[in-house]
């Protein structure tokens, strides 16, 4: 098995507890919120179970840069500025940004991030070590 | 209303684990009918007490910055759930993780060598945006960790005593 499935089957081995979903139902483009109903309260559970099943640290800066809304120049009115979505996408290269682009509320940030982000994060964690 | 589901902590190490006790007697109001004539304490305040040992542990090694709130309970497993008036229990938490956004914490529950429940529960410790919540009223939250006797266990990541900012003044 090639290292990032070994990684999927592990991410969906974490998603399918704590999100009661079946095996079948996480696929690499599956977003957390919408398609697997994660609350960020899951995502901060499965952080931490990520980083126990992989031995790894990981910052939810990482998956979710929220440090950008703290900076008028990245963010105006609870929304991204074209800016903000420029840094946004450099933080997380892997993420499609096409349909948050439409509406780039704060509140909708965590609805992008996919199961191949997380795949992605942990691949680029591995690697480093 | 008084919410106090631990008696008092027995062992506290900063950030890492805490140990309290309850003891069930049959003066607490609900057991009058929980059920009637027939005293059970209930899951969902062992539980709470549960929460109560590990939040304040995450508070103490947040140092009371956060306003930390039970966010999720993943696992919990009773094996044992007639827990009657004179029961002391014991509960335990295991701090997993200690981050800005959250904490996790294995926990754990005995009546003497038997073991009555475990599993984890994971915190959030929320954010700007909740500033003008208040959790707990000026220094309420102070004299709950001193009533339940943190400043009289607990020691700090070197083992030292930890010192109640009381004293400090």
């Amino acid at each position: 098995m090639a290292t990032n499935e070994k990684i999927f089957a592990t991410i969906q081995e974490v998603l399918v507890e704590s999100l009661a979903v079946d095996p079948d139902e996480v696929e690499e483009n599956s977003t957390l919120v919408d398609d697997l109903g994660a609350e960020s309260i899951d995502l901060l559970e499965i952080i931490f179970n990520i980083e126990k099943k992989f031995n790894i640290h990981i910052d939810r800066e990482e998956l979710i840069p929220s440090s950008l809304f703290e900076d008028a120049k990245y963010c105006q009115d609870g929304k991204l500025t074209p800016d903000g979505l420029e840094v946004l996408q450099s933080k997380l290269p892997n993420a499609d940004l096409e349909a948050f682009k439409a509406n780039p509320l704060v509140q909708n940030i965590s609805k992008i991030l996919t199961v191949k982000d997380l795949v992605a994060v942990v691949e680029s964690k591995l690697e480093q070590q | 209303m008084n919410w106090y589901w631990i008696d008092r902590f027995t062992l506290f190490e900063s950030g890492k684990r805490a140990k309290a006790i309850k003891t069930i007697t049959r003066a607490e109001g609900h057991l009058r009918d929980h059920f009637r004539f027939h005293p059970v304490a209930p899951a969902s305040l062992i539980i709470e007490g549960l929460a109560q040992t590990a939040g304040l542990m995450f508070n103490e090694a947040t140092n009371f910055e956060k306003k930390i709130v039970l966010g999720k309970i993943p696992e919990l497993r009773f094996y044992q759930t007639e827990i009657v008036p004179g029961d002391v229990l014991e509960y335990t938490a295991i701090a997993e993780y200690v981050k800005e956004e959250g904490s996790m914490a294995e926990v754990s529950v005995r009546r003497g060598e038997e073991l009555v429940a475990e599993g984890v529960l994971v915190f959030a410790h929320l954010g700007s945006q909740f500033k003008s919540k208040q959790q707990f009223a000026d220094g309420d939250l102070q004299d709950l960790v001193r009533a339940y006797g943190m400043y009289d266990v607990g020691v700090d990541a070197n083992g030292e005593p930890l010192k109640d900012p009381a004293l400090n003044v």
